[in-house]
């Protein structure tokens, strides 16, 4: 590989999400023999530099935004391309979120080169070629992917690998980078912006291992979803009738257009399973449903069915589960 | 007001969707409309409805792809647009970006575009990059994946729920929008917009007319391929348990072997 792999830092509260710790291995396993190279579209001074380092990280390009908002796709674009420019990397790995595909999207034409997002792995073919494995059409089948030219730039979903940090901790270097930001970078404003984080503890829904999940079966009660998740430490998700009733933040929607998820466990409670969601979590690798209806297309694609009333088994999983752990 | 709304033609989501030997997505008469621009014809048809003016659609793809404007048509779209030519076959996300864009150049050079407006995805591709992309292409503010859009005077406004964020966004027009399923409930065609849709114009153009050449689009100006594709083995059947009373020790049991607690 000609230069190193960069990847774009997303970090909450301080610690790098775990998809960046992803990136970070598959960065230093794409281009061996080379420090991967971070960027952090934020401040300098909240990076958590010491976990950059567990993961083998040389330097950290901050780009300077001054008065520019960061979180304008454009914006991020333009610095990411004055980062590229100093940088010279031979790839981009990014996190397939809504917001780093924009920015990736606006970076592709800018620098004249590909874009591939919602990689689910990778791997670098005889020639150097990093190639991306893809889960389209509901899960029902399977691409692979190159960028033919220049710096690719690759957007790859949670889970895409175990993040495994180096023998020898590294002292990432911080270097600055100044940007010339044209008018469009600014031609967004931002006229309010909030941010939820996951209630209760809970682990954001596109990085968790196990995600219980409510449909239409819950009837708009979600406690015993809850409390089933918090006994396994899992996220809460919901489908599109859930969200669309107000039952539950429409942050919480799993499927083609909402959030995407491919957990090591789905546990889905009177969810029906239509194509909607499916695309949105075929990919997981056990999936549980529970449901009333013995024809739901959800029973499909279990490992373990039960065809069966959330509302008698959750709880006695939960309470079962407790017990197991000697609660 | 003079908005353009992009509209692709896709597989039917609940029909077989496969690769072809090509590795290239195998399209057809089957295909429909694709459900996401429906929110983005009915956003574009409120606006003009609000405001005035008048709603064009435009596609890009082979000749069945007209089956997606001619929708747009029914639903109360003025005009259509289809871009149709062999040289764009194997485009990706980009290079489609790029022949819209200059569709879009030559749309407004005519009139003035105040507003693009896109669905958040395709239903085939589902990365949700193009709208963004295309605003890059022509320079416009790109207000993306919004729930809801309203216009007052030169300025478009947006709210939009990413992930975990929330914001409000605001642009000057001309400006680029993406919608959500959660923007509106998209009309149906009714028979007098079908037997309307028959006499509104659909005006096809080749790269040629765009001034584009098979180098910036289409396979030869690609900068990603696949490689290759395969289906999917299915899923194996697995156990299905009917609750006596004790699905849930089973429930627990069947987590705790895998090692989840």
């Amino acid at each position: 590989m000609n230069g190193p792999a960069l990847v774009l830092v997303d970090q909450h509260d301080g610690a790098l999400s775990s998809p960046t710790r992803e990136l970070l291995t598959i960065a230093r396993e794409v281009a061996p023999g080379q420090a991967p190279a971070a960027v952090w579209l934020g401040d300098a001074g909240e990076l958590a530099m010491s976990e950059l380092g567990a993961f083998g990280v040389g330097t950290v390009y901050v780009p300077e935004f001054g008065g520019t908002s960061p979180f304008v796709a454009a914006a991020a674009a333009e610095a990411l391309a004055a980062v590229v420019e100093v940088a010279a990397p031979s790839v981009l790995f990014f996190s397939s979120t809504f917001e780093n595909k924009e920015i990736a999207a606006v970076l592709a034409v800018r620098l004249g080169t590909g874009v591939l997002a919602d990689g689910t792995g990778v791997r670098v073919d005889a020639a150097g070629t990093v190639i991306i494995e893809k889960t389209v059409f509901a899960g029902t089948w399977t691409s692979w992917c190159a960028v033919t030219g220049g710096t690719a730039l690759i957007g790859l979903k949670a889970h895409a690998t175990e993040p495994q940090e180096v023998a020898a901790a590294t002292r990432p270097v911080v270097e600055t980078v100044a940007v010339s930001f044209t008018p469009s970078a600014s031609a967004v404003r931002v006229v309010e912006r909030t941010e939820r984080h996951a209630g209760g503890g809970r682990p954001e829904l596109p990085e968790a291992r196990i995600v219980v999940v409510g449909g239409r079966g819950t009837e708009g009660d979600f406690s015993l979803v809850e409390e089933l998740a918090d006994v396994l430490g899992a996220a809460v998700g919901a489908t599109r009738v859930a969200t669309d009733e107000g039952w539950i933040d429409h942050s919480a929607q799993i499927g083609q257009t909402g959030v995407t998820i491919a957990p090591k466990l789905y546990i889905g409670a009177g969810v029906s399973g239509a194509i909607h969601h499916r695309s949105g979590m075929q990919a997981a690798e056990t999936i549980v449903a529970v449901n009333t209806d013995s024809d739901a297309p959800i029973f499909e694609l279990a490992d373990l069915g039960i065809v069966g009333d959330l509302n008698d088994v959750l709880p006695q999983a939960s309470a079962e589960l407790r017990r197991l752990r000697g609660e | 007001m003079r908005i353009v709304v992009c509209v692709k033609h896709v597989p039917d989501i609940q029909g077989e969707r496969s690769f072809g030997a090509d590795a290239r997505v195998v399209r057809g008469e089957d295909d429909v409309l694709n459900e996401l621009d429906e929110n983005a014809v009915e956003a574009a048809l409120v606006l003009a409805e609000e405001h005035g003016g008048e709603v064009v659609a435009l596609t890009v793809g082979p000749d069945a792809a007209a089956g997606a404007v001619r929708k747009a048509l029914q639903l109360g779209a003025g005009k259509a647009v289809h871009v149709s030519d062999a040289r764009i076959v194997g485009a990706d996300v980009i290079g489609t970006a790029v022949v819209l864009a200059a569709a879009i150049r030559k749309i407004g050079a005519a009139e003035p575009v105040d507003l693009v407006v896109t669905g958040m995805a395709s239903l085939d591709g589902l990365t949700s990059m193009l709208p963004a992309a295309l605003a890059a292409c022509l320079d416009l503010p790109a207000l993306t994946l919004a729930a809801e859009v309203s216009v007052t005077g030169t300025t478009v406004r947006v709210r939009r729920d990413v992930g975990e964020v929330g914001e409000v966004l605001e642009a000057d027009l001309p400006a680029l929008v993406s919608v959500t399923d959660q923007a509106n409930e998209p009309r149906y065609p009714n028979f007098k917009g079908i037997m309307a849709a028959k006499k509104k114009p659909v005006e096809v153009l080749t790269l040629d007319d765009l001034g584009l050449d098979a180098g910036e689009t289409g396979a030869a100006g690609a900068r990603t391929r696949v490689v290759d594709a395969q289906i999917r083995p299915p899923r194996p059947q697995g156990q299905i348990l009917i609750d006596s009373g004790d699905a849930g020790l089973a429930l627990a049991a069947f987590i705790a072997e895998r090692k989840f607690i």
